[in-house]
């Protein structure tokens, strides 16, 4: 719990061309038609993104990157190339995180802890995936034919950042509660969301436990990118636990595709997804008052496909962070 | 059966299993097998036209065979490179694999997307990626079927 919550000032959103055909098109500040975005290559592409987000986030704020304290970003690549390359560019004291696809959320709790606990006036926080950089990485080549299983994931291409402050006008960031690496003994890398629906579940409970708050508290719980089936499992999850919070669960990852119409699967992930969507819909929902309070959680996966060829299962972890309107 | 936050690991390990099971879903195996059927029936017919041709035209089998093997590696590595090939597969599945065109896609695939690495490290050190395992086992039965013909043969 936070004394002196922060203010989430400025959020700043850029999708990629698929993204940009979803149900949410319209809640993100820019979409690029082009996946390499104008550059050479999809890594370049991510950077790019990433890197305009900030400065859209900056620039929303009024603010210069040199008032800005810490620069807290991530993303999905080896050694966190697409952050640590922005961060470069962008020349603010720099923190980089790696919580997979709750890197978001993880990097709005350590933001927040950072300014309430008075180390810092502004923190910049972003994080970025891109599915052709992701897909390389952790799968196949992108024009390898593959058959996906229906409960694959897709991950999103684009990049979200947000911007906090001491003070100001906005939501603010109330609470946080950071999770625990759970494993229960999920080893399917095409099935995400049965391997993370217990730490969502389980970051839920905690935060419902330790904030004495009960579903009744809130008007959503958006969780980062469970999917289709991931959802439905935490959902199951959370209630054997003496929590019902069936009619206010959302997931990002089900959200920001139509995945009858774009063959998407069990829903979107990566990085982006839970902070494009939490930067664009979940902020405008909030700015206009249809969404007063809200538990968002971000889930990451926190697995390398190194550790899927040795025959490991798979950890995971949910950040989550309450947001508020006042 | 409830995940029991309270049980030892293992169990509710096992618990949850269960409880992914239920609400895991099918593959659709019937739906798959049938587009693998045609698609990699369509393939091997459009293959099998150009062996025809090429006898057609006078070449023995065994070249003609090589000749068409040639044709159909050609365009599957174009529509690789044109981004369709992955899109029938979607569909076809192992029907668009196994035949010689799905080698010829697991070629090409990793060489267009190494290209950002330059040609040497890229392309030459990535074009075996996903082909190279088919290739170790290829050569290592050809030689041992080579020893067993030799032996009894």
């Amino acid at each position: 719990m936070f004394k002196n919550p922060p203010v989430i000032a400025a959020t700043a959103t850029i999708v990629g061309p698929k993204e940009g055909e979803g149900p949410l098109a319209q809640t993100f500040d820019k979409i690029v038609e082009d996946p390499y975005y104008a550059e050479k290559s999809w890594e370049k592409a991510e950077r790019r993104m990433l890197e305009e987000v900030m400065q859209t986030a900056l620039k929303k704020a009024a603010l210069a990157p040199t008032s800005i304290d810490y620069l807290l970003a991530g993303d999905l690549l080896n050694q966190i190339i697409s952050a640590g390359f922005t961060a470069r560019s962008l020349g603010i004291p720099f923190i980089g995180l790696y919580g997979a696809c709750a890197t978001m959320y993880e990097g709005l709790a350590l933001g927040a802890i950072l300014i309430d606990g008075g180390f810092a006036d502004y923190v910049l926080v972003g994080a970025s995936s891109h599915y052709s950089t992701a897909e390389r990485q952790y799968r196949f080549p992108t024009e390898q034919g593959v058959q996906r299983p229906p409960t694959a994931q897709w991950t999103v291409t684009g990049a979200g950042a947000a911007l906090l402050a001491r003070t100001g006008a906005g939501p603010v960031i109330t609470h946080a509660t950071i999770g625990k690496v759970l494993d229960l003994g999920q080893g399917d890398p095409s099935d995400f969301g049965s391997a993370m629906a217990p730490a969502a579940a389980d970051t839920i409970v905690r935060h419902l436990q330790d904030t004495v708050r009960g579903p009744q508290d809130f008007d959503l719980f958006l969780t980062g990118d469970l999917g289709l089936y991931g959802k439905g499992l935490a959902e199951q999850l959370v209630r054997e636990r003496g929590f019902d919070i069936g009619n206010k669960f959302a997931d990002c990852g089900t959200m920001i595709y139509d995945h009858h119409r774009q063959d998407t699967h069990a829903g979107g992930s990566g990085c982006a997804c839970a902070a494009v969507v939490t930067g664009g819909y979940l902020m405008q929902q909030m700015l206009t008052g249809k969404i007063k309070r809200v538990l968002g959680v971000a889930t990451g996966a926190l697995l390398s496909p190194l550790t899927t060829k040795q025959g490991e299962t798979i950890p995971v972890i949910a950040h989550a962070v309450a947001i508020e309107m006042r | 059966m409830p995940v029991d936050p309270n049980k030892p690991l293992e169990m509710q390990k096992k618990q949850y299993q269960e409880m992914v099971n239920r609400s895991k879903p099918k593959h659709p195996v019937l739906r798959n097998i049938f587009w693998a059927f045609v698609i990699g029936g369509i393939i091997c017919t459009i293959g099998q036209g150009f062996l025809n041709y090429f006898m057609g035209l006078g070449l023995p089998a065994l070249e003609a065979g090589t000749a068409s093997a040639i044709v159909m590696v050609f365009f599957a590595a174009l529509f690789t490179g044109l981004g369709i090939y992955d899109e029938i597969t979607r569909y076809g599945g192992a029907g668009t694999i196994v035949p010689i065109t799905g080698f010829a896609n697991s070629m090409v695939a990793p060489a267009m997307e190494a290209r950002s690495e330059g040609m040497v490290l890229g392309v030459g050190a990535r074009l075996f990626t996903i082909a190279g395992p088919i290739l170790t086992f290829g050569f290592t039965f050809a030689w041992l079927a080579a020893i067993l013909y030799y032996i009894f043969g």
